[in-house]
């Protein structure tokens, strides 16, 4: 086992007691409880964590936090646990974590991409996927079999989750994102208000920049002030304290997405609780804020060098965070590069802990600071008007050349002094974390005061402390109590006391502009000096950008890949822009920003999916008799969410029938005996009021004036452009009552178009509506023998072909249930469709078999019912019409009333140029010339199989299927102007060369006359 | 996802309640036999499509059933109100920009692609 060689004796908040084993790249370290995984890889002195995405180069971590490039690991001890792309400074440390590299094969620290590495700049150059995308397709081909192979894209888990993830719906007046000084203050001003308040905080533990701070509150270290308000946070029944949960996304009217990772600092798999029950490994907080507030701090922006993307190149802030948090010093020779007072404190923790700082290399000709002073009075050599312009080394920094260098000018102004170090840390200043505003789509603001971009912001969203810019921590503590006292009384709460603690104020001389810094050499022969560490993006690339064109720094992104993926530009968007702008000879906000996108880090899949998988994924339907048909054998089928049954294959000599078998007997116990269908998905609206006939006659395409009081009727319903959207049978219960049906798939959308009509058109007519699909089941008793069968189960209803003719409807009882019957046919056979209220629907389905035995009485699916009703040319709306077909296309004019009075939706339409053309697609039948082929439902069709390729096709198969009847396939079909062509044959071209021939038919197959249903 | 103002049910709502059906105040010609080709088209097919206010027809489907009247930014996205079928918007045009604030329009360079 390795030493901890990294760690100091005392200090930090992790517990020494603690100690918890834990591998990297298959070995095995030992860190502490309070350590992430970053903090114990550099407490034992790991180095390289990766291999660059681009150019394969050693890199190590560079941050603390949510900023961190290079040390995304891929995370997981078994199969089942992985996870790609968890950054190890937000990754807490527990016992047994397993972790590897994302990227680095073979392997980090031995690279053979090493040696290709070197020539990388070339194979992938600036606009690399621009122009890889412009290049033939084979070209992507071969280099995405090398980039995959070798870019830190993670891998998902090959097995099943075995954790579950949960959404919670959160509502609250002040929602605070950020638990620093700033998020702490507006909390408690809020919370203290009475309204309610949601704090989330991403971090291990709340308190941000004061859990590593220098600075005391009310002469006390600062973390105790951030222990107070917490625990009075906690006891608040208004306050919900949300750690370990990041704000990922910024939605429209302050709705947030909170993404909480509930177990993963516990173990890779959620462990039970002490009960023994599961809990959700992570949690998605769908959060609608009365006022969100931004305390999201500020990130460090790392200077841009030569040679600083070498392993022990650190921001200034992290080597505070790591020694002051973790007890950790990232090395042993330190030489600070800064533009900036705040960022001496690298130095003074770094003294403090007993390690050698070698030099604090200062941009500025003559800072005089608070913090200035403390490191001169040390005896730390300060070395001003000059930056490190170049670190040294190859896997791990070994010297920094030091240099004068004159910023306007942008060149070095004097010799170069090599001071041997191994930790080069920086700060070029400070960027406020702007991302969620940003989410918005709100462009941020250039501030020339604090040398970064500033928030726009929406109604109902505040900034605070360092998200927008100040930084002193009185200030911060203060701007704080403003806005959450601020966002607290704009949603109802009371004037609230916050006395602010004491801070120190310290005195700092101002900043200055330096993001890349020069070098000897020109940028695009010097050193890599990189901007955007995870994507590899060097300032070379960005000028070389400019060069080739790219002027609008959106593009620039997109030519380079700068900010792109997971990193999101967190350190190097701002250094970017900066060099764009020096090469445009712009200023940055000319140059302008890119936009940030949701999601602010990455949200595992499983959070956002929530309990919406496996069974939960989609609401199922089930009709009444869904037992009865799961008992007895039904295949199923989904149509919309409803579950219907498909066919019922039986066992026939010790084998389960095939579909076709299944279907076949079932279709000739229709045509020959009887059959029942479960129709009861069929959508079915209620329409009663003095005007619902009026209604119907004005959103149907014929007429209802005259439908008596126990008539039925077939209606085509169009959209106003003609096309036919739904049909169906209404039936007229009494002068004011109607009951309509609609298609299973149109049931929710069609009362939805009646209700938009009647509300927004003719709100005068007197009728309402309402969805009884529920409430009624329908069994289709259908084929010959169907009238002795009810026979047998109804007294009351007089069932003579005289008296109960084809499209009446009866009221009655059936097996002592009241019953609608309803003699209308989808299979062209005599049929009584017995409609009772569902929940006595099993009673009734039950009597039926009883009493169907001695007609052998059938089941029947939906392919059977499909084939049925095609063999009567009855169109599918959905099926056989998409949306660009008109009644007359279906050849339906029977069912178009053209003089009713009342210009109908969709009549007008008729008439109109293009509708009116007589080679538009018509529905006609298709029989192939070989009986034995069932054409491709959407194979298209042409007129002559020997035209030159392309083939003009003139229509497509809309339903085809083997009639055990005429025992040949047949089809629907849509013909340019076939309604014109009867008799004559097309062509139907398959995919594997072979080209059908069939014949143009009437889509009325069996029984033209219509005889059988009358019976 | 929005929060909507259902005018019916006197409530702000989810926008997971509502289906958005287009630009509001389509009226159909009350004689279409009158229209011509042209006229017809122009009342089927063409909307619409503003950057700045726009009054879009809403249905509060999973709740009350009822369409109503909605004016958005379609630059911020803001409801500026919602209102009953049959009623005129009072919101027509941009709101005044004041002296603190830039206007939603200039900050929002249409980056929602
Ligand atoms: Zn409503």
């Amino acid at each position: 086992m390795n030493q901890q060689v990294q760690r100091l004796a005392q200090g930090g908040r992790i517990d020494r007691s603690r100690p918890l084993d834990f591998t990297f790249n298959g070995q095995t370290y030992q860190g502490y409880h309070g350590d992430t995984l970053a903090s114990a890889l550099l407490a034992n002195g790991v180095d390289i964590v990766n291999r660059s995405f681009k150019y394969s180069r050693p890199r190590g971590i560079v941050a603390a936090g949510a900023e961190e490039p290079n040390a995304v690991v891929q995370l997981g001890a078994s199969e089942a646990a992985q996870v790609p792309n968890v950054r190890a400074t937000q990754q807490a440390l527990y016992a047994g974590l397993v972790a590897r590299s994302t990227n680095g094969w073979p392997s980090v620290q031995k690279d053979l991409m090493g040696v290709v590495g070197k020539v990388g700049g070339k194979f992938m150059p600036p606009g690399f996927y621009y122009k890889t995308f412009m290049a033939p397709a084979s070209m992507w081909m071969t280099y995405e079999k090398y980039i995959r192979k070798s870019a830190g894209l993670g891998r998902s888990p090959a097995e099943a989750d075995p954790d579950i993830y949960d959404h919670r719906n959160g509502h609250c007046e002040v929602l605070v994102i950020g638990a620093g000084p700033s998020g702490l203050a507006a909390a408690l001003a809020a919370a203290r208000s009475g309204v309610r308040v949601i704090l989330a905080d991403e971090q291990e533990a709340m308190g941000g920049s004061l859990l590593d701070s220098r600075e005391t509150l009310d002469g006390k270290p600062a973390d105790q002030w951030v222990a107070d308000v917490l625990e009075e946070l906690s006891g608040l029944a208004n306050v919900t304290l949300l750690p370990r949960t990041t704000a990922n996304g910024y939605h429209d009217h302050n709705f947030v997405t909170l993404h909480e990772r509930r177990t993963e600092h516990l173990a890779d798999c959620a462990p039970r609780t002490a009960e023994g029950a599961r809990q959700s490994r992570a949690r998605l907080h769908r959060v609608r804020a009365g006022q969100v507030i931004l305390a999201t701090g500020a990130h460090e922006r790392p200077l841009v060098y030569a040679g600083n993307d070498v392993p022990g190149n650190l921001l200034a802030g992290a080597v505070s965070t790591y020694i002051r948090r973790y007890g950790v010093v990232p090395g042993n020779k330190l030489v600070l590069s800064v533009s900036n007072d705040h960022a001496y404190r690298a130095a003074l923790d770094w003294h403090d802990a007993g390690r050698e700082v070698v030099a604090i290399v200062d941009a500025r000709e003559a800072p005089d600071g608070d913090l200035v002073g403390e490191a001169r009075e040390r005896g730390i050599r300060v070395i001003t008007g000059s930056a490190v312009i170049e670190a040294k080394g190859a896997n791990r920094v070994s010297a920094a050349r030091v240099a004068r260098i004159d910023i306007d000018g942008f060149r070095v102004a004097g010799p170069v002094e090599t001071l041997a170090c191994d930790c080069v840390a920086s700060s070029g200043g400070y960027s406020p974390v702007i991302h969620l505003a940003s989410h918005t789509g709100a462009r941020p603001t250039w501030n020339d005061g604090i040398l970064g971009f500033v928030p726009t912001l929406v109604d109902g969203v505040h900034a605070a402390g360092g998200a927008h810019g100040i930084y002193a921590l009185g200030e911060v503590l203060a701007d704080g109590v403003a806005v959450g006292s601020q966002a607290a009384a704009a949603t109802g709460g009371e004037a609230a006391e916050v006395a602010l603690p004491a801070s120190q104020a310290i005195a700092e001389s101002p900043a200055c502009a330096l993001y890349q810094v020069p070098h000897e050499k020109p940028t695009l022969r010097a050193p890599k000096q990189f901007v955007d560490l995870q994507n590899d993006v060097t300032a070379a690339a960005i000028e070389l950008a400019t060069r080739e064109g790219f002027e609008s720094i959106e593009h620039v992104k997109r030519y380079t890949a700068m900010g792109f993926g997971t990193d999101q530009g967190k350190l190097g968007n701002i250094n970017g822009m900066a060099i764009a702008a020096r090469c445009l000879k712009r200023t940055i906000p000319e140059v302008g920003t890119t936009v940030f996108r949701p999601n602010y880090t990455p949200v595992t899949f499983g959070a956002i999916v929530g309990r919406h998988c496996g069974e939960l994924f989609d609401p199922e339907r089930y009709t009444a008799l869904h037992q009865w048909h799961v008992e007895n054998g039904a295949e199923f089928e989904d149509v919309g969410q409803w579950k219907r049954p498909w066919y019922y294959p039986r066992k026939q000599g010790g084998k389960l029938e095939t579909m076709h078998e299944a279907v076949a007997r079932e279709c000739r116990a229709v045509r020959e005996g009887v059959g029942i269908l479960d129709a009861s998905t069929l959508g079915k609206i209620d329409i009663q009021g003095p005007d619902a006939r009026e209604f119907l006659a004005r959103i149907y395409t014929n007429k209802w004036e005259k439908l008596a009081v126990g008539k039925c009727r077939y209606g085509l319903m169009c959209k106003d452009d003609g096309m036919v959207t739904d049909d169906g049978v209404t039936s007229c219960l009494a002068d004011n009552h109607f009951v309509m049906t609609t298609t299973t798939g149109g049931a929710a959308a069609i009362l939805e178009w009646l209700e938009l009509w009647h509300q927004t058109e003719w709100p005068e007519l007197d009728v309402t509506f309402t969805s009884v699909t529920d409430h009624w089941a329908t069994m289709t008793v259908t084929g010959p023998k169907s009238r002795a069968l009810l026979a047998e189960l109804t007294d009351d209803i007089d069932l003579d072909r005289e008296s109960f003719k084809f499209m009446d409807w009866r009221e009655g009882t059936v097996a002592g249930v009241p019953a609608r019957v309803f003699r209308i046919s989808f299979t062209g056979e005599l049929t009584f469709e017995i409609n009772v209220q569902a929940h006595y629907a099993m009673h009734v389905w039950k009597a039926l078999f009883e009493h169907g035995k001695k007609y052998q009485l059938t089941p029947y699916g939906t392919e059977t019912m499909h084939v049925l009703r095609a063999e009567k040319g009855f169109i599918i709306v959905g099926q056989d019409t998409d949306g660009s077909v008109t009644p007359e296309d279906l050849g339906m004019q029977w069912c178009v009333g053209y003089d009713k009075p009342f210009s109908w939706i969709g009549k007008r339409a008729l008439t109109r140029s293009d509708t009116a053309r007589s080679d538009r697609k018509q529905l006609v039948g298709l029989r192939p010339k070989d009986p034995k082929v069932v054409l491709e439902e959407g194979a298209q069709i042409v007129f002559d199989p020997n035209h030159a390729i392309p083939m003009p096709m003139v229509g497509h198969v809309t339903s085809s299927y083997y009639s055990p009847t005429l025992d040949s396939g047949f089809a629907l079909a849509v013909v340019k102007g076939g309604q014109q062509r009867m008799g004559e044959s097309v062509y139907l071209p398959m995919a594997d060369g072979s080209v059908h021939e069939a014949e143009i038919t009437s889509t009325i197959f069996i029984d033209p006359k219509g005889e059988r249903q009358h019976v | 996802m929005f929060q909507i103002y259902c005018p019916y049910c006197e409530e702000l709502r989810e926008e997971e309640e509502f289906h958005p059906k287009g630009q509001a105040h389509i009226v159909r010609p009350a004689n279409p036999e009158a229209c011509s080709d042209e006229e017809w088209g122009d009342y089927l097919f063409f909307r619409d499509n503003p950057r700045g206010i726009h009054h879009e027809l809403w249905v509060h489907a999973v709740g009350c059933r009822k369409f109503f009247n909605v004016t958005r930014h379609t630059v911020s996205y803001a409801i500026l109100e919602t209102y009953k079928i049959g009623e005129q918007p009072s919101v027509t045009a941009e709101p005044a920009v004041s002296e603190s604030t830039t206007s939603t329009d200039d900050v929002r360079q249409g980056v929602r692609a």
